[in-house]
């Protein structure tokens, strides 16, 4: 257990010491050799799993860490996140060692590079291990924010930093959605495992929440695998280093989402929703990929859209595979577990060509400085290695024999045939499309592959346009791609001994119901003749006639408006939303402290009086109440009078003398209502006050004494009456709910309780002295606070002096 | 006499909330003092008036008033004027820092 999870941590820990061996040894080796150890180690520990994966065993690992929430890392091999891991170790090995002779051990950062790159990496192999959803989602964010980092790697670059922004954002955007999907699936089943889940599969599908759940977690799935209309990021994730762009882009990330549908399909599978989102995504991704590829004249952006085109006949496969889950063992259930096979199978071969592909792009453009087919051609003289690789990568995913894209191509197009004959799920009608788009993509995709190939290494040669002497690769970066290719033609002459040992695992692990016989599910290169192979023979003849003219519309394909791309949708939404928000703060953060005190005290009156009135608070008791003496009715107008002339006033003296009239007949109340304490105190700190108000005024010199009348402002007046009818009407009703006797008859044992005749005092030192010295605090605070605010303006005054 | 004193203190809000909405420093500080008497006076309300005499027990009496309000009410008094002085200081030097004690030319972020 404990030796499983070093070798998956192994990316991780060793992504610590990066930076210690850049420092001390880059000068000598190029850091990526020390790297290169971490994949190839874990792909070769994993591989002691096959034997017994390949039997129908599979092993669990627990690593506590939270146990108390249930949270822990449990791990889990099966065939599918076998495949799964030895294409991430495997491809990250291959692309270490092309990128020791890709990055430059002088100029580039390559301690940053290795670093995110082991974090992907790490990560990577944590969500497809992972058997505890929220475990997964953790790891599962993780490869987006390498994946960021690598993207932005060259940071100087506007281009990197805005394509690392729009995957970050686009990838988060579905994995939060995925997260809000796993909770529900937890809510449903009551159980973070997805084993568990799909043991108890009765109660989430009868769920109501069954597809709000799977929509949003097919949310996170298609963003990550960058299906229609999400797949955008992609090509401007482009602008990372090849070695990434080969690694990340097109054989692992990209596939988390794949992962994740087939890692669910038991348990969404079957129903027609997640049929139609993922077989009808699927292919339409597929033409879309297809399509935009053909506009496309940097080899990258060509591959990216290639990579948008392939991954969604995968997703479209795997969509087509789950209606084996609705019909279940017997002949039609077996007809489409083939589908899920296929997906599996092109998935894998995708891994080979892809990432060979791209890293001959990388060579191409290392050598020739230039990744526009428009500068290019004719290098199949100069680089006969990398044509030879091109080629061979460029006719499998083509999908032309004897190269594996062939015979995966062959069992997509039966897959699609079977689905347009069935008549579920409304297919009846519209199936036919799925093998017209089909069909019609592949020979998009034919076309774009054979432009990718003849117009760099084909036609006429032309130094002149290049920015480099052109020779061929040296061999270390020829090495992983010629590997992948060999691969390419290796699974087309014994495909069986992969379906065997990976594949049909891996299938099991989907299709958990499906008995699976080895006879249904071997590959072959002839199969007759049948819909299959006219299908192929079909999109080779038009291919290669649309090739053959390809000037005559390719200028009509590069010229669609550029309004009418997901790109500017993309684009205008997001400055549109920033506008938005920009004008909308704008509009209520004035900076007008008026408006911001009209915002609080309106909200203050509408919760208090709508709760008043919604829980029927408004009632009002008058029965206690004491009897009016001449004397207050005198003081009450008083108050009133002196109030209003602070409001009218129209000089400042005025205003202030009103404002002390005022506090000396707070204090007359105050002997009315027998509090002789407070009166003292209210009347020699209104006398403190008032002169205190005149001095920081007679201060003030270049005032005048006059200021102008109030203004007149109907919101205003609006939110002061409602304020003082809030607090009426919130007093007069606290007066009528009196619950319980007041405690103050406990503060009449001064006497006996503290030794004091005064209880108002008692209450004060004795009782609740904590109070006073608090309050002493805040008198000391304040004077001090008085103090510096005068002191501090005295010195800045001498600074200025100096100056 | 209850009533009487809230609907008095209701009128008082009034008057300093109005006074607060004003754009002239020492207006808002006049409001402010206003909203505070109107407090306290709400303060005593709530404990009952004239119920009995002064909460001092060398009156041989019967009852006395509710002597936590009062209490409530001393404490207030002081911090109230803490405050208070604090604040007509910082007018004070706002005044002197920026040549204006007007809220509208004090705002903080300039368009």
């Amino acid at each position: 257990m404990t030796i499983f999870y070093t070798f998956i941590f192994l990316p991780l820990i060793s992504a610590m010491l990066v930076p210690l061996l850049y420092k001390y040894f880059n000068r000598i080796v190029h850091t990526g050799w020390f790297v290169l150890l971490v994949p190839s180690s874990i792909f070769v520990y994993l591989l002691q799993y096959i034997p017994g994966v390949a039997a129908g065993d599979t092993y669990k690992y627990t690593l506590s860490w939270i146990p108390s929430l249930d949270m822990n890392i449990v791990s889990y091999v099966d065939g599918l996140s076998l495949l799964f891991g030895l294409l991430i170790s495997g491809v990250g090995t291959l692309v270490i060692i092309y990128s020791i002779f890709y990055m430059s051990k002088v100029r580039e950062a390559l301690h940053n590079f290795y670093i995110y790159l082991l974090m992907f990496m790490g990560a990577m192999l944590g969500l497809v291990f992972s058997d505890h959803l929220l475990v997964l989602y953790g790891f599962w964010e993780l490869t987006s924010v390498s994946s960021f980092l690598l993207i932005s790697y060259w940071y100087e670059r506007k281009s990197s930093r805005q394509g690392a922004l729009k995957a970050l954002l686009i990838t988060v955007l579905g994995g939060f959605g995925m997260l809000a999907g796993f909770i529900m699936l937890i809510m449903m089943a009551d159980t973070y495992s997805i084993r568990e889940m799909i043991a108890n599969l009765d109660v989430i599908q009868s769920h109501a929440l069954f597809i709000p759940a799977m929509l949003c977690i097919l949310l996170g799935a298609f963003t990550k695998s960058a299906q229609f209309p999400f797949g955008i990021w992609l090509p401007d994730a482009m602008e990372a280093p090849t070695p990434v762009s080969s690694y990340l882009h097109s054989a692992t990330m990209v596939k988390a989402g794949i992962y994740l549908v087939a890692r669910m399909t038991p348990i969404f599978g079957g129903s027609s929703v997640w049929f139609w989102l993922v077989a009808g995504i699927g292919i339409i991704t597929m033409l879309y990929g297809s399509l935009t590829a053909l506009r496309q004249t940097d080899l990258k952006a060509m591959l990216a859209y290639s990579t948008i085109s392939q991954l969604g006949l995968i997703m479209c496969l795997l969509g087509v595979g789950s209606l084996a889950v609705y019909f279940g063992p017997g002949e039609s259930g077996t007809i489409f577990t083939v589908a899920t096979f296929a997906a599996l199978f092109h998935l894998f071969n995708h891994s080979t060509f892809k990432g060979s592909l791209f890293m001959v792009v990388g060579i191409i453009d290392h050598e020739t400085g230039r990744r526009d087919i428009r500068y290019l051609g004719g290098l199949m003289q100069v680089m006969p290695v990398t044509f030879t690789i091109a080629l061979i990568g460029g006719l499998s995913m083509a999908g032309l024999p004897p190269f594996n894209g062939f015979l995966s191509k062959e069992m997509f197009f039966a897959a699609v045939n079977d689905v347009s004959q069935t008549g579920i799920f409304g297919l009846s009608s519209i199936g036919i499309l799925f093998p017209i788009i089909a069909w019609v993509a592949s020979i998009f995709t034919f076309v774009y592959c054979m432009i990718f190939v003849f117009k760099t290494f084909g036609g006429q040669y032309r130094p002149e346009k290049l920015t480099r002497k052109v020779h061929e690769a040296p061999w270390g970066m020829l090495f992983s791609p010629a590997l992948l290719a060999l691969l390419v033609i290796f699974i087309f002459f014994f495909p069986n001994v992969l379906g065997k040992y990976i594949l049909t695992p891996a299938l099991t692990a989907i299709l958990p119901m499906m008995p699976m016989s080895p006879y249904d599910l071997k590959i072959s290169a002839w199969h007759g003749l049948n819909m299959e192979l006219v299908m192929t023979i079909g999109v080779i003849v038009v291919g290669l006639l649309l090739f053959k003219t390809t000037k005559q519309w390719i200028q009509t394909m590069r010229s669609y408006p550029q309004k009418l791309t997901l790109n500017h949708w993309y684009n205008q939404g997001l400055s549109g939303t920033e506008r938005l928000s920009v004008s909308l703060t704008n509009r209520y953060m004035t900076g007008s402290l008026r408006h911001y005190l009209i915002y609080i005290f309106s909200f203050f009156v509408i919760v208090l009086i709508s709760s008043l009135l919604l829980l029927h608070g408004l009632q009002f008791d008058f029965a206690s109440n004491a009897a009016i003496s001449i004397f207050d009715a005198g003081l009450v107008l008083g108050m009133v009078i002196a109030a209003g002339t602070v409001l009218f006033a129209g000089n400042r003296i005025v205003a202030i003398v009103a404002l002390g009239a005022l506090g000396y007949m707070v204090s007359m109340f105050f002997v009315i209502f027998r509090a002789p304490d407070l009166a003292l105190t209210q009347m020699v700190v209104e006398t403190v006050t008032t002169v205190l108000f005149l001095l920081c005024f007679y201060h003030l010199p270049k005032l005048t004494k006059s200021i102008e009348r109030i203004p007149f402002k109907l919101t205003n007046l609006v939110i002061s009456i409602a304020m003082g009818l809030t607090v009426t009407l919130l007093a007069l009703s606290a007066n009528g709910h009196k619950l319980f006797e007041p405690i103050s008859s406990f503060f009449e044992n001064a006497f006996e309780l503290a030794g004091a005749k005064n209880i108002v005092n008692a209450i004060l030192v004795d009782f609740r002295g904590f109070d006073t010295m608090l309050e002493i605090s805040v008198l000391v605070i304040a004077g001090l606070g008085v103090y510096v605010f005068i002191h501090q303006r005295s010195k800045r005054r001498e600074q200025n002096e100096i100056e | 006499m209850e009533t009487l004193i809230v609907i008095l203190v209701g009128i008082l809000i009034s008057i300093g909330t109005y006074l607060i909405l004003s754009k002239q420093l020492l207006r808002i500080v006049l409001g402010a003092s206003i909203v505070g008497h109107a407090v306290n006076l709400l303060l005593i309300t709530s404990g009952g008036l004239k119920t009995g005499s002064a909460p001092l027990l060398g009156e041989k009496v019967a009852g006395f008033t509710d002597s936590i309000p009062q209490a409530l009410i001393l404490t207030a008094i002081v911090i109230n004027f803490a405050v208070t002085a604090l604040v007509l200081v910082l007018c004070y030097r706002a005044y002197q820092s920026f040549g204006t004690d007007d809220m509208e030319q004090l705002r903080g972020n300039e368009q």
